[in-house]
């Protein structure tokens, strides 16, 4: 449910991309961000980009989905570490809280890979 | 010849979202309202937490609620009986409220009512876990509830919610005694994320926890925002 949301909005933002373009081109593919410390599931969010593209101006197009794993930073360690999602989120070191997070909550549009016949 | 381009765009998912967000609560700072956004699992109690909460504190404040976890006007009409205005908005099928939806609901509340004489909206999302947690609504704090027959591991599993919380309320303590709820661990699994969260175990049926939750509510206020053109509101006090 919550994937058809999120196609929607990254639908609707190229749209607005592609719009504003003098030439309107062929778009082949969309290149996602999506951090593992989101609520979104790339397989659903493939899914919904299939069926909600059908008949539009994305009907070529496909998703191109990269995971960015959740790396957080200790400041007491002074390092970087990986949470273990579900399991562990403090610091394996020290056991201090996550606070710092440095990547995985991207839900991001990076670019977009159109062509020219 | 086939050529193919490339362009950057760099932009996030979120993005219409936040900015109607953004937009909602620039509205409630120009009034002087503080609203408080109520997430929770279906069942975990928002509806009666509510309910409490306005039977104590519509004599200090001036309450509005935005009432999301319904298919229909059920939850509208139980708290409509504590004489406060209530904005239901359909939902239809979605899993969560987003600023546009909310939107709709404060487009009503300033409509029928003089919002600059209101001190707070409490927005009561939809019944979920996972999504509302990524949909900010304009709101000035996040309000999560845990109810002990939820298990102490929840907020391991979902942790982007527990994680954004402000405040979280241990909800149905009065049945705390009849499970083996450890609510230690409970604490301990929140704060390994989320250090700052404030902590309330409460029971809606005892009356247990609830002065302290009316306490924080109390002690919440919007932003500050560009000088309203009205005269300056008094924010939410529970004095």
């Amino acid at each position: 449910m919550h994937e058809t949301d999120m196609t929607k909005a990254l639908i609707l933002t190229v749209r607005d991309w592609w719009e504003s373009q003098p030439e309107k081109r062929a778009i082949a593919k969309v290149h996602l961000t999506v951090g593992k410390f989101t609520c979104v599931e790339p397989a659903s969010l493939q899914f919904a980009f299939e069926v909600q593209t059908r008949n539009t101006f994305l009907q070529a197009a496909t998703l191109e989905i990269e995971e960015i794993p959740l790396v957080a930073f200790c400041h007491r360690c002074q390092q970087e570490y990986l949470p273990d999602i579900g399991i562990r989120y403090a610091c394996p070191t020290c056991q201090s809280p996550m606070e710092d997070i440095r990547s995985g909550r991207e839900l991001k549009i990076g670019r977009i890979e159109y062509g020219v016949e | 010849m086939h050529q193919t381009f490339d362009a950057a765009l760099e932009i996030n998912l979120l993005h219409a979202n936040q900015e109607g967000a953004d937009h909602n609560r620039a509205h409630f700072d120009e009034w002087g309202i503080t609203c408080l956004n109520i997430m929770s699992s279906p069942g975990a109690g928002k509806t009666v937490l509510i309910e409490r909460t306005l039977a104590a504190l519509r004599d200090r404040l001036r309450i509005a609620v935005i009432e999301g976890d319904m298919t229909t006007e059920l939850d509208a009409d139980r708290l409509r009986q504590y004489g406060v205005p209530v904005f239901a908005i359909n939902t239809g099928r979605s899993c969560h409220l987003d600023s546009r939806m909310v939107a709709g609901g404060i487009h009503r509340f300033s409509e029928e009512q003089d919002p600059t004489q209101f001190d707070l909206v409490i927005v009561e999302n939809v019944g979920n876990l996972v999504c509302p947690a990524e949909f900010e609504v304009g709101e000035h704090a996040k309000v999560a509830l845990l109810s002990v027959t939820e298990g102490e591991d929840k907020p391991l599993k979902y942790p982007v919610m527990f994680q954004e919380a402000d405040c979280l309320l241990v909800t149905k303590m009065d049945l705390a005694p009849y499970l083996k709820i450890d609510l230690e661990r409970i604490e301990a699994n929140v704060r390994q994320m989320n250090p700052h969260c404030t902590i309330l175990p409460i029971s809606a049926q005892t009356g247990e926890g609830l002065e302290a939750w009316f306490d924080w509510v109390g002690t919440q206020r919007p932003g500050r925002s560009p000088a309203p053109a009205t005269e300056a509101h008094s924010s939410v006090s529970a004095s």
